[in-house]
């Protein structure tokens, strides 16, 4: 065993892993953001509030129709997914073709009005949410004790995060979307139903961050108040790694959550700003971000 | 845009002066009469949102630059404001052109920074500027962390005001208020003003003209956040009082929303807004837990169906300009 | 002549009684409270249910009195607070604010109640300054404050065998306060404390600190936290297997709404010290079911349990005193008046204005243990009154050395 900046290396082996789990969760949340944005150039605020309603849904669902967090996680994406939708239709529409200024406060609006209603019927203590039976418990790895869903979050997160990047870069319903994002009139004139699959796509953004919500509500306190505190971080995720790019958010979140881990362990009390100053750093130097198009 | 020395063009705005010197003597006179019928701190306390909404404005609406991170000029300005007049006993108009003083510097580091992107990155880097100074100041003893600066004298104004007084003090902040919003008309309605506005219209026609585009936006960036330093440090000395909530990024929020309510681009508009926001808060704490849910409300009623604003609006439906 | 005069005399004074006899005392009572963030579920909407309840049980016309009561949301936002409790005084006619959730709040409401010599009661904010430094002849502070919690919880994990502590301290004035108020108990009863760490506060994820803690070996992890940054790393900490590894937590301000919040299975075994707890005898059964009148499925906290107390407390002594005008006045009755309420027991009002009375030592259930709703807490230890505060000559309180 040796040491390292006076941390012994068994210590820092288990902070790094930690470090990319929680990297993995921040790709997955942002993922469903940086889909949002680069497919229809709406800056999404309503993501963190999408996100708890996941998690409350999970929580509903376990709490009166007694269905367990594997079914949740099929059901919940659906169920806010489709809550996406109806928020499309009625008012992202309108915002759509005005300035990004708008859509950022149209859906931050949304956001205060969702955690404002959560926070009224449940309070703002939170609500009772257990690990699934099936993961349970966890490994003694040596340097440290992994919990079994802390490994399931990273395989499940590198899973979606792949099938999402393939999805829209390598298929063709995917180039259909690219290409309407860049030329819609052209695009239509090819016979494909543009408005249509913008609004699908925004569901899909939501979806994912729901499902985010449902791999969070066992470890994270259920409450209104979740999706506020996490907003900022995942915005700023997005933001440095390019705001229209998939595999930007994606290698992204992992780096974060990796310099995150790292920070938390040298110099704990900075480990929530380490995130502004890359990000400063980061868009003065690429002002598009990590891996973002043209400013 | 119309050249300025255009005849027709100059009989427009000796027209849009007029309407502009109507409203502004209305504002004047209910202002004088208010604190006689409403609790002055209330007024106060709008007015110095109301300063910092125009302070905002003069960036969003003239310069099209819109920034996320404008609490940090607001909250430090007042924690410098608050440290000088408690902790140093400087009398109150020091302490408070000490505290914009600050607010200037950093706005000047800040604006530095942050001019060279636009757009969506430019709000990002002031979010992420604001952000790290409000982990400064959570954590910078001389800020007091959560419990702020508390018990702030207020002093005697030039050695011979009493400032204690409600009235007074009143008197003091509108004064202050006052002056500031004309500057910030002279600002808009100057060569300077103009060249801003080009800018905003179309910067690579500015800079092809032979205009720095650059500096002036600088410029524009530090007036800002002087002017909202102003409004911070005045703040403080109202309420007596300098907290982290003058520094969080939900305060550069609600200056959005301000001047998004009253109108963006208009002159009296965040002022407007700044005394709506304030009334609902207000009067709305009694309802308790509903303040979230109508702000949120009022957010998304406003992008949807009123994206003038309320004075935007009424200066379209009367065709003067406000 | 003079028997004209008075009996002249005679009818003024049955007129002038009669009269004031129609006129009952006006009190105005404030609560302000957090509705919308944090502490909502601590505080918020319960404390004014029972802020209405001490109304109700003290009876108004039976003292000619006339007792209103209005409630306000101070939003966590210091400036808030105090712009409310300034307006309250000035324009409003308040004569007391009561609960504030929140030191910084509670601090910046202390000084505008003594400015303007109302009275204030506070119950919801921890900060021992309040009956220290900052102490003021116009605030009593009912409940619990940061030197009790620390006391209560230290001292007893450390009698009891928790010999070596780890602390997970937020990293804010009120966390580093609470880590080393708990710090100079635990090594004066002997304990040890092997390490500490600062998290950042709102942070969600705990699991880089608590790897910490599980290295340090410590018996006893600390928690110098408050709400969700408490139910964030008890829930993870059950997730990592702390209990199951023989380290315990140690609960340094937790409230049965946060345990609510958590459930059973990950709060078990945790360690808490409360003055107030629904369940402790006939007295509080009876009245936490009237409060539930108001918050169905709600359990109420030791924070609203002082506004009932406080209220009716202060109440008793403007009827003694026959005026709310004079708010120091009335604060000085409540210091000769010893209080008793079915919440609280027997207790008493010290002149640094901390109002004391026993707290006690709980232990949450495991879910096997607990037959109904809301049957959290097995008592371990009850600290009498007088020793679960800090003694006064350690306050530094100015109004002692007067």
């Amino acid at each position: 065993m040796f040491e390292i900046f006076g941390i012994p290396s068994q210590a820092l082996f288990g902070q790094l892993l930690i470090g990319l789990i929680n990297g993995s969760f921040y790709a997955l949340l942002s993922l469903g953001l940086a889909v949002i944005f680069g497919m229809l150039n709406v800056i999404n605020f309503t993501h963190g509030a999408q996100y708890m309603m996941g998690a409350f849904a999970a929580y509903l669902l376990l709490q009166y129709l007694g269905l367990n967090y594997w079914a949740a996680l099929v059901i919940v994406p659906l169920l806010v997914g489709a809550s996406g939708i109806v928020v499309e239709r009625l008012f992202l529409r309108y915002v759509r073709n005005l300035d990004h200024l708008y859509g950022l406060i149209l859906t931050f609006g949304l956001a205060l009005v969702i955690e404002g209603l959560f926070r009224n019927y449940f309070g703002s203590s939170g609500e009772p949410y257990q690990v699934p039976d099936a993961l349970q418990g966890g490994h003694n790895l040596g340097f440290m004790f992994l919990p079994n869903y802390r490994a399931w979050v990273i395989v499940f997160s590198l899973v979606v995060c792949f099938a999402t990047w393939f999805a829209i870069e390598r298929t063709r319903l995917g180039s259909y979307l690219r290409a309407a994002t860049e030329n819609p009139t052209l695009v239509r004139a090819f016979g494909i139903n543009v408005p249509r699959m913008v609004t699908l796509t925004y569901g899909f953004g939501v979806a994912l961050a729901a499902l985010a919500g449902v791999m969070a509500a066992p470890i994270y306190n259920v409450s209104p108040q979740m999706g506020s505190d996490i907003i900022i971080v995942v915005f700023a995720v997005v933001v440095i790694g390019g705001m229209g790019s998939i595999l930007g958010a994606i290698v992204t979140g992992f780096a974060l959550g990796i310099i995150e881990g790292l920070t938390k362990v040298f110099f704990p009390e900075a480990s929530s700003t380490v995130i502004f100053v890359i990000m400063a750093v980061v868009l003065l130097i690429r002002p598009a971000g990590l891996f973002g198009r043209t400013a | 845009m119309a050249a300025i020395t255009n005849p027709l063009a100059r009989a427009a705005r000796t027209g849009e002066a007029r309407s502009l010197t109507v409203a502004f003597c209305i504002m004047v006179v209910l202002l004088a009469i208010a604190p006689f019928v409403v609790y002055p701190v209330f007024l106060m306390q709008a007015l110095c949102f109301a300063l910092f909404a125009c302070a905002f404005n003069l960036l969003v609406g003239y310069v099209g630059l819109l920034s996320f991170g404008h609490a940090l000029f607001f909250g430090w300005a007042s924690y410098l404001c608050a440290h000088a007049a408690k902790r140093w006993g400087f009398p109150p108009e020091v302490a408070v052109l000490f505290g914009t003083a600050g607010a200037a510097a950093l706005g000047l580091v800040a604006g530095f920074l942050a001019i060279r992107r636009q757009g969506i990155y430019f709000a990002m880097i002031t979010l992420a500027l604001a952000q790290m100074m409000y982990f400064v100041a959570l954590r910078a003893p001389f800020t007091g962390g959560e419990d702020g600066i508390q018990d702030v004298p207020r002093g005697w104004l030039f050695g011979l005001i009493d400032l204690s007084h409600e009235r007074t003090m009143y008197a003091f902040v509108l004064v202050t208020v006052l002056a500031g919003f004309l500057f910030i008309y002279r600002v808009i309605n100057s060569p300077f003003g103009e060249v801003l506005k080009a800018i905003r219209e179309n910067e690579p026609r500015a800079v092809s003209l032979g205009y720095k585009s650059e500096r002036y936006k600088l410029v524009a960036f530090v007036l800002s956040a002087t002017l909202a330093g102003l409004a911070g440090a005045l703040k403080a000395l109202v309420f007596q009082l300098a907290s982290l909530t003058d520094v969080y990024w939900t305060m550069s929020g609600e200056v959005v929303l301000m001047t998004l309510v009253g109108g963006l681009g208009t002159i009296f508009g965040p002022i407007v807004g700044a005394f709506l926001i304030v009334a609902m808060e207000t009067y709305l704490a009694q309802l308790g837990q509903w303040v979230l849910v109508i702000q949120g409300a009022i957010f998304v009623f406003c992008v949807l169906a009123f994206r003038r604003g309320i004075v935007g609006e009424l200066a379209a439906a009367l065709r003067i300009k406000l | 002549m003079k028997a004209a005069a008075s009996l002249a005399f005679a009818l003024a004074a049955l007129m002038t009684t009669a009269a004031h006899a129609q006129n009952p005392i006006p009190v105005k009572i404030g609560v302000l409270t957090d509705m919308s963030s944090l502490y909502a579920d601590d505080t918020g909407p319960g404390s004014v249910a029972a802020a209405k309840l001490a109304i109700h049980d003290f009876d108004p016309a039976k003292h000619n009195m006339k007792v209103d009561i209005i409630s306000a949301d101070h939003q966590n936002k210091p400036d808030v607070g105090a712009s409310i409790a300034r307006q309250w005084y000035d324009t409003d006619h308040v004569d007391a604010i009561v609960d504030v959730p929140n030191s910084a709040v509670a601090l910046a409401v202390n000084d505008v109640t003594r400015q303007k010599n109302k009275v204030f009661l506070v119950s919801g904010a921890a900060s021992s300054d309040l009956t220290g430094p900052k102490c003021s002849p116009n605030t009593v502070h009912w409940a619990y404050d940061t030197w009790m919690l620390a006391n209560g919880t230290g001292k007893s994990i450390v009698k009891t065998g928790g010999k070596t502590w780890f602390f997970l301290t937020a990293d804010y004035a009120f966390g580093h306060a609470l880590e080393r108020d708990t710090t100079a108990v635990v090594e004066a009863n002997g304990g040890k404390v092997v390490g500490h760490v600062n998290v950042p506060l709102n942070n969600q994820d705990f699991s880089s600190f608590l790897l910490q803690a599980q290295a340090s070996k410590a018996q006893i992890i600390g928690l110098a936290n408050a709400g969700g940054d408490t139910i964030n790393a008890i829930k993870q900490g059950a997730e990592f297997g702390i209990t199951k590894g023989g380290q315990h937590f140690a609960g340094l301000l937790i409230f049965i709404a946060d345990i609510q919040a958590l459930g059973l299975q990950a709060a078990q075994g945790l360690i808490l010290t409360e003055p107030f707890y629904w369940d402790m005898n006939a007295g509080t059964r009876a009245w936490t079911k009237r409060w539930q009148a108001d918050r169905p499925g709600k359990f109420p906290t030791t924070v609203q349990a002082g506004v009932y107390s406080a209220t009716l407390d202060y109440l008793k002594a403007v009827a003694a005193v026959k005026s709310a005008a004079d708010g120091k006045a009335v604060v000085d009755q409540m210091k000769k008046m010893p209080s008793d309420d079915p919440l609280f027991g027997k207790g008493e009002v010290r002149a640094d204005g901390r109002a004391i009375h026993p707290a006690y030592l709980f232990q949450v259930k495991t879910p096997a243990e607990s037959k109904y709703a809301g049957d959290d807490y097995i008592l371990k230890a009850t600290i009498p009154a007088s020793e679960a505060f800090r003694p006064m000559k350690d306050d530094h309180c100015p109004l002692l050395t007067q």
